[in-house]
């Protein structure tokens, strides 16, 4: 709006922005084609890649000996390095210190008279005056080229034997319910607070304000010792779901009933106090008019205390157990950065899988994302 | 699946069980106190009282949970961190005495103070830049979409991310890692980032960054908007250009805002958690309060005086941006 359009300024504010939009998208980026990788080819090369052919030093092992035919007065064991697929092989040699000493096609003599010869295409052949001996086939070090390949098996992978799939359940269980009940708690509490009067309003507001920034670490141990109290007392285990969804509702009701309060506050006056006019209660006031003219701010607050509760790992981690049908996704896949620290193909799927659901809910609802933003923020001075 | 069902029947039995309450309560206090088509001075006398008790009922459920959730623990932890490690005995200040004289505990105040000053300022800093450049330009709002969506991921999938890029391979094998791969790229040689004592701090003080910038850019961004337009033509005329522009006529008017941004993801930094323990939990001197808690919660079967002591020491950190926030709220309401 100030810049015209013709100035070079211009430009290099088009380019500053696609360098900011490219540092912020590349990591997620990197994660999801490395997860869709072949797991060999993810775990020798960096996934920008991806596309390219990757070259590869690999070892094969030539059929035993057993395996050999005669032909023309000769012996002879052939096969292929390679099971299929495009892979083109470009050197080869028989020691290990040696592994590329041979070009495709040209004979490599490996003593006794016996020569090695391996083709582009993977396929071998071991040529011998006299019948070979022993068990154990000739090593054969080689080094491919092999083309990009895409799949889907470090999903598979990871849904079944990593337990990602029954933690992917265990954070539906958990935030499903933990967004659902407050609603209805907090928007009634919110209504109270912005349009009926009563002695110490103002504080309780403070109160809530106050309550806004409380750090979790403060209510961990006490809570702690109150469930496992209740627990005992009860005869029940101490880490239940429904002691997280409690939980979670106790800790979101603060913004919940901060960002409904705003924006029932906002709504003009002039509806309410001709409904009151025509004889209607507190009650019938805000269940007919006051309830469904919030929407969007309560549509504002369940995506953030679905986003809260779905990505939370401290209160999931103190509050619920550590069974597999107990544990949520964020902590599995803690576990999973410490047992599998290496094991890239199996830590970036696991990732997206517990990043897919908030990216899904943050690309459709994000309009009433923004707005709950800016209506939480307690405004400045 | 069965869990599921479960979890999806507790939620209507849970919004059943609030409507009923809500309802219920409410038709009682009618039946108790009627005022409906009643004239004189016992249906005002009525209608007084149910305007007095009807707000209680309102609140009831809420303030129940908000007093054992978040009051009574804050009381209660600061009572335990006078206590020994079962919360028995009262020891007096000898957690906090224990605590000042902890190596770890020092580090962790020393780490901490690093990541306010950095995380609050970086974020802050590139959402304006963000939200200033993105104004301008025709396809602003997919930019600003896309530097926005890390918010919507957790932090430890954004460890597991950042993770990656810090990913270190023996020198002369091929990095998989991007930061080795570009070291590499340019000459250096490849690093184990997060197990620099010192640096590594900023290696995860990144991850926070890449996530908060698109909360500062929201805000900062609706503020831009409300910038009246005078005074930015007012400015135009007097011949300013577009750096001074932004810096001597929209900066001023955007302090207030920029307050609130920076006070929250201080807050948040105070908090984190989940990055430090799913990089490195603490180890090559990268340990923060929030982290330190947690381990001293359960290290030995867990030592609840000590923690709680450090939980002090988070609330106390926090307590002035919450009174400034009370403060502002307050002010705020005065006006209405």
């Amino acid at each position: 709006m100030i810049a015209s359009s013709r100035s070079p300024l211009v430009w290099l504010v088009h380019l500053s922005v696609i360098l900011l939009v490219v540092l912020w998208t590349l990591p997620t980026a990197g994660l999801l084609i490395s997860s869709l990788r072949d797991k060999d080819q993810l775990a020798v090369s960096g996934w920008w890649t991806a596309l390219s052919t990757s070259s590869q030093n690999l070892t094969g092992r030539a059929a035993s000996p057993e395996a050999q035919v005669e032909r023309d007065g000769k012996f002879v064991i052939a096969g292929n390095l390679l099971e299929g697929g495009n892979s083109k092989v470009s050197a080869f040699g028989f020691r290990p210190l040696q592994p590329t000493a041979f070009a495709v096609g040209t004979p490599a003599d490996i003593g006794d008279g016996q020569t090695l010869t391996v083709k582009d295409d993977g396929s071998y052949e071991i040529v011998s005056p006299t019948r070979m001996e022993g068990t154990r086939g000739q090593r054969i070090f080689y080094t491919a080229a092999i083309p990009p390949r895409f799949t889907f098996d470090n999903y598979r992978e990871v849904m079944r034997a990593e337990g990602i799939g029954a933690s992917f359940i265990n954070s539906l269980t958990v935030a499903i319910p933990a967004t659902v009940i407050p609603i209805l708690v907090a928007a009634f509490a919110a209504y109270a607070l912005a349009w009926m009067k009563f002695p110490g309003r103002a504080i309780l507001i403070a109160v809530v304000v106050g309550l806004l920034v409380v750090p979790l670490q403060m209510s961990l141990i006490p809570l702690l010792k109150l469930y496992n109290g209740v627990g005992a007392f009860l005869g029940v285990p101490a880490k239940t779901y429904v002691g997280i969804w409690l939980a979670h509702m106790g800790f979101g009701l603060p913004l919940a009933i901060y960002l409904l309060r705003n924006y029932m506050a906002g709504l003009p006056r002039e509806i309410m106090e001709s409904a009151r006019v025509d004889g209607a209660s507190d009650f019938d006031i805000f269940i007919k008019i006051i309830l469904p003219l919030s929407f969007p701010a309560l549509a504002s607050f369940s995506i953030f205390q679905f986003l809260w509760t779905w990505n939370d790992l401290l209160v999931a981690m103190v509050f619920l157990g550590t069974g597999n049908n107990e544990l949520v996704l964020t902590g599995r896949l803690v576990n999973l950065l410490g047992s599998r620290g290496g094991n890239w193909e199996i830590l970036t799927a696991s990732a997206f899988v517990t990043i897919i659901v908030p990216l899904i809910v943050f690309f459709t609802l994000q309009r009433y994302l923004v707005r709950g933003l800016l209506a939480g923020s307690v405004k400045g001075g | 699946m069965q869990q599921l069902l479960f979890a999806i029947a507790t939620m209507a039995a849970g919004v059943l069980g609030c409507a009923a309450y809500f309802f219920g309560t409410n038709w009682i206090l009618d039946k108790l106190f009627p005022s409906k088509g009643l004239t004189g001075p016992v249906a005002s006398r009525n209608l007084r009282i149910t305007n007095a008790i009807r707000p209680w009922l309102f609140l009831g459920p809420a303030m129940f949970s908000l007093a054992i959730y978040l009051i009574y623990p804050v009381i209660a932890s600061v009572w335990l961190s006078l206590h020994d490690r079962a919360g028995e005995n009262f020891v007096g200040l000898n957690n906090f005495v224990w605590m000042f004289n902890d190596g770890e505990f020092r580090q962790s105040i020393y780490n901490n103070f690093l990541w306010l000053l950095v995380v609050p300022a970086a974020a802050t800093f590139f959402g304006l830049i963000i939200a200033a450049l993105t104004d301008r330009i025709w396809w602003g709002n997919i930019a600003k979409t896309l530097i926005f969506m890390p918010m919507a991921i957790s932090f430890v999938g954004a460890s597991v991310i950042w993770k990656f890029i810090y990913d270190y391979r023996a020198e002369g094998t091929e990095q998989i890692g991007l930061l080795n791969a570009l070291v590499v790229y340019f000459g250096g040689s490849p690093e184990a980032w997060v197990t620099l004592p010192f640096w590594n701090n900023f290696f995860l003080m990144v991850i926070l960054i890449w996530i908060q910038t698109g909360f500062a850019m929201v805000i900062l961004s609706a503020a831009l908007r409300g910038i009246p337009e005078e005074t930015v033509e007012a400015a135009v005329i007097d011949g300013a250009n577009g750096l001074q522009i932004f810096f001597k006529i929209m900066i001023p008017q955007m302090w207030g805002t920029i307050a609130v941004v920076w006070t929250t993801i201080t807050i948040l930094v105070l908090k984190v958690f989940d990055i430090v323990l799913a990089m490195t939990n603490g180890q090559w001197q990268s340990q923060v309060l929030a982290n330190l808690m947690f381990d001293w919660m359960f290290r030995g079967g867990g030592d609840f005086g000590r923690g709680a002591a450090i939980a002090v020491i988070i609330m106390v950190l926090v307590i002035p941006i919450m009174i400034w926030n009370i403060r502002n709220a307050a002010k705020e309401m005065e006006g209405h």
